[in-house]
């Protein structure tokens, strides 16, 4: 009987020892596999017991994480939730993100390679995880000032330093609270986002960097004139033939000049520099026709149009068209046709004006410092590219200044500043609303700030508005809360 | 155990000089005892710290009124049982304990009280196994007289089996006939006491006929068959199990009597040939019901495919083994800590799923621990075979030490895909009155054979 006794027991021994691999397979070698297994809740409630860092402005709290009790242990927190709304975007754990909370993701919640040896302290130390805080660079009184401004219309602001490409604020209204997408109850949440949704004026798009672009109007005329005086065949005043109207090479629709005139006090010709200060169609529509498309896209890709950008948000590419026709290229040329910009590429713009043809290249996020206070990430002002000669840069800046103290852009005038401007009133189709614009920087000597401004649905006046009108007053708005600190 | 110098032998005398007689095995077992119950009750603590942080001690004290039922076992081993191994008791307390602490554990998670708490009842149902196993040490006093009513026992256990088919009294709960219930009240599944009547009756009937089971047959191939007509009894075993199988769609509870009976029928007889027989009945049989029973076949998908979306998604596919699995794997080497995993998430983490939910928290080393407690276990069951005693003894104590080993192969098996899975319970540790209840029994008749085995001389003791 011993005998099988004997092999029974190697039996016992040889299923135990299965039990002892399956088990150490499992725990051991599949367990990092199994771990990103998108069906293993485990992980992600792992995810909710890190306390998110909070996201600041200035020395403004805009995203916190607050103890809520339940299985989620956190939840996210916005204490001026409508305001920055464009800038932090929303945070919940299970339905998704947006903003700030989005693309810097992985330093909020302490998971990014930067933390590896913050992540292996806390472990021995024993403290609780939590995320890096993350400071964005948006000034609140300059955000502030641009949403006030805007009120009720439903529009966009972005003002950069144009120095070191710094965004000092990103508004886009109508706005929405993050708040309401951050609870825990999933069910209120999904039917918040559904709402949202449904709303006719898309507060969840950010229209500074994305959405349904809109063209750019005369602002683009700014490009177009980058080109003409970069081409070295154009100087501020160079002359250009100044009918009342014109019709386009292969059309029978004529274009006019806002106000259907001759530009500027009339006569046979008028400068660029002039052009530019009366913000006059016909004769940029001449100048576009002579670059042609090609050096027109050349210069306005190197103002970043036809790419997309990370500022970590991502920016949808402001669009000049490949493919262009004579007409197109004519049209295109104030900024209609097929030519589509968001707020931040027309800020950019300028801020490659102001930074004497230096473009910075534009960033969000300051300072991103872990659980210790140490900087794990902070903001290194580079050059995206040379936009300009800064002579060219300076003939452009000296008309925008003539647009407004005595042209086109005369409501964005603050005593005692030399500001540069560029209005724009863009078409959008026969009878729909203006798309209004302004875009400029100030003072013109030294620019502290570069700002754009549009507004859409003709900020509710239908083709009444104009925007010297309503985008000029917002844009000085801005522009005095960088220059009033 | 008298020694001849006292003529006048009182009860009092007797048990007088059996306190005085150093009991080393029962000293050894009383410190491994003292050691369990430590364990038990530092996990409830450590339970409540690391899921609600804070003491409560309801549950310490439900804990140690375990211990102190387990004590009087050990009292009564004393008088009755004295050379009975001193290893069995000590595990079977901690393991018990783990689980009810793990019970517990989900308990808080999934915010359950008072009689609704599975860790109460679990704790009720273990007060009355302990009580069952000292009654049954006390009754039996030789295991010898379980022999003279082997046939009684494979009656009774045949009754057993059907029970849960007689309408009105049976129930069916997760797909397997397997209950009896009287009212809602109390249910009980009577196949866990069937496995022990089984192994008495196998046991008596096999040291009854061994010779001709053994002894007659022809060779073939190197190996000695028995007779077509000596093929008798483990068809109808086989037959039993197919039948628990198809009526009672219970694939574990068949494997287990089968393997059960299977190695006791080649222990007996020290033929191989038992077990090719063995192998290829029951393999044939699990072949023709994977393909022939749906619940057969989605549990051996579930196994193979476990990881496919479509076999996850299924009505009864592998959504609770995966998650059985994430469990185990979130634990990783040394687990999350007792109260800070989320074993809940698991469906059925307290009875099917409780290796998975132990895993989680205690890691692979726990896991460890609890497999190696059980290897001892099982072995020293099968020690007893080794030693002088009676075949009948050895026989059903092997038997009974299999079951056990079998058991936690399909279960921890099961969870961790060595084997499908099937619906068992895992011995002492998951939530489950009936299977407490015979598992109790087991180490009581495991505790009165290892008592009688033990060759006189090794215990001598100078009076």
């Amino acid at each position: 009987m011993n005998k099988e006794l004997r092999r029974v027991s190697v039996v016992v021994v040889a299923m135990f020892a299965a039990l002892f691999m399956s088990t150490s397979v499992i725990t051991v070698f599949q367990a990092d596999s199994l771990a990103a297994d998108p069906r293993n809740s485990r992980t992600l409630y792992d995810s909710y017991r890190t306390e998110r860092g909070p996201i600041l402005a200035g020395s403004e709290v805009i995203a916190q994480s607050v103890a809520t009790g339940d299985r989620f242990a956190f939840q996210r927190q916005y204490p001026e939730a409508e305001l920055y709304a464009a800038v932090t975007g929303y945070f919940n754990p299970t339905q998704g993100s947006s903003g700030i909370e989005r693309s810097m993701n992985d330093l909020l919640s302490g998971t990014s390679n930067l933390q590896f040896l913050d992540e292996i302290n806390r472990i021995i130390s024993g403290q609780p995880p939590k995320g890096a805080a993350v400071q964005v660079t948006v000034d609140p009184a300059v955000q502030r000032a641009a949403f006030d401004a805007l009120g009720d219309m439903s529009g966009s602001v972005v003002a950069i330093e144009p120095a070191t490409g710094r965004i000092l604020a990103m508004v886009s209204t109508p706005t929405y609270d993050p708040n309401a997408l951050a609870g825990t109850d999933t069910q209120a949440v999904i039917g918040n986002y559904n709402a949202l949704l449904e709303d006719e004026g898309d507060p969840l798009i950010n229209r500074g960097i994305a959405g349904d672009l809109n063209p750019p109007g005369s602002t683009f005329k700014l490009v177009v004139a980058t080109a003409a005086f970069e081409s070295g065949e154009y100087a501020p005043e160079t002359q250009l033939p100044n009918p009342a109207s014109l019709t386009l090479p292969g059309t029978n629709t004529p274009v006019f000049n806002s106000g259907r005139g001759q530009c500027g006090g009339g006569g046979d010709t008028v400068s660029i520099a002039d052009a530019i200060r009366y913000s006059c169609n016909i004769p940029f529509a001449e100048l576009g026709l002579r670059l042609g498309d090609d050096a027109i896209r050349e210069t306005a890709e190197r103002y970043g149009f036809n790419e997309s950008l990370s500022i970590p948000l991502s920016v949808e590419s402001s669009v000049y068209p490949q493919v262009l026709d004579t007409p197109q290229t004519g049209l295109s040329s104030f900024g209609q046709s097929d030519v589509r910009a968001t707020p931040l590429q027309m800020a950019m713009v300028s801020a490659g004006i102001a930074n004497d043809g230096e473009l910075m290249t534009p960033g969000l996020v300051d300072e991103v410092t872990g659980r210790n206070l140490e900087p794990l990430q902070t903001f290194e002002p580079s050059v995206l590219r040379t936009t300009s000669t800064p002579e060219t840069a300076e003939s452009i800046t000296q008309a925008m200044i003539a647009s407004v103290s005595s042209g086109a852009a005369t409501n964005a005038r603050i005593d005692g500043v030399s500001v540069a401007g560029k209005t724009g009133t863009a078409e959008n189709g026969t009878g729909d609303p203006y798309t209004l614009w302004f875009t400029g920087f100030a003072p013109a000597e030294d620019p502290q700030v570069a700002v754009a401004v549009v507004i859409e649905d003709g900020g509710g006046r239908g083709q009444d508005g104009s925007g010297n009108a309503l985008a000029a007053p917002v844009a000085k708005k801005v522009l005095e809360a960088v220059l009033n600190e | 155990m008298t020694t001849p110098k006292i003529v006048a032998d009182t009860s009092v005398i007797k048990t007088m000089r059996k306190l005085r007689i150093p009991q080393t095995e029962r000293n050894r077992e009383l410190s491994l005892l003292v050691l369990a119950f430590i364990v038990n009750i530092v996990m409830v603590l450590l339970v409540q710290l690391g899921a609600t942080g804070a003491i409560d001690t309801t549950l310490v004290s439900l804990t140690a009124t375990l211990a102190a039922l387990v004590l009087g076992l050990h009292v009564c081993l004393r008088y009755v049982a004295p050379k009975a191994d001193p290893l069995l008791l000590p595990i079977v307390s901690v393991l018990n304990g783990i689980g009810v602490a793990m019970i517990y554990r989900l308990d808080i998670a999934e915010g359950y009280t008072g009689w609704d708490a599975f860790s109460t009842r679990q704790i009720v149902w273990s007060a009355i196994a302990i009580i069952a196993a000292i009654t049954v040490i006390l009754v039996v006093r030789n295991h010898r007289v379980l022999f003279r009513y082997t046939y009684v026992f494979g009656f009774s256990a045949f009754v057993l089996l059907l029970l849960p088919l007689i309408p009105g009294l049976g129930r069916r709960v997760n797909g397997a006939q397997v209950w009896i219930g009287i009212g809602d009240v109390l249910t009980f599944q009577p196949g866990e006491v069937a496995k022990i009547a089984l192994a008495i009756f196998f046991a008596g009937y096999l040291v009854r006929t061994r010779d001709s089971l053994s002894l007659v047959g022809r060779r073939f191939l190197g190996i000695q068959f028995p007779r077509l007509r000596d093929l008798g009894p483990i068809v109808v075993v086989w037959a039993l199990s197919m039948g628990v199988i198809v009526f009672q769609r219970d694939l574990g509870t068949a494997l287990l009597y089968f393997g059960m009976f299977t190695v006791m029928i080649y222990v007996a007889t020290g033929r191989l040939s038992w077990v090719l027989i063995g192998l290829g009945l029951f393999g044939g049989g699990a072949a023709i019901a994977s393909q022939s029973l749906t619940y057969v076949n989605g549990r051996f998908n579930n196994w193979l495919d476990a990881f496919s979306q479509e076999v996850y998604d299924a009505q009864g596919g592998s959504f609770q083994l995966l998650q059985g699995i994430f469990g185990l794997a979130h634990g990783g080497l040394v687990g999350t800590g007792l109260g800070q995993g989320r074993p809940a998430i698991t469906p059925l983490a307290e009875s099917d799923y409780i290796i998975a939910s132990l895993g989680e928290e205690l890691g692979l080393a726990g896991l460890f621990a609890i497999l190696a407690l059980y290897l001892v276990f099982v072995g020293r069951g099968i020690r007893v075979g080794f030693m002088d005693g009676d075949d009948f003894g050895k026989l059903l104590s092997l038997g009974l030490a299999f079951t056990v080993a079998l058991q936690v192969f399909i279960m921890v098996g099961g969870v961790t895909r060595v084997i499908p899975l099937t619906g068992l319970t895992t011995p002492f540790l998951a939530a489950g009155g009936s299977s407490l209840v015979a598992n109790w029994i087991i180490v009581a008749l495991l505790l009165r054979v290892s008592d009688s085995a033990k060759p006189a001389r090794n215990t001598e003791v100078s009076a």
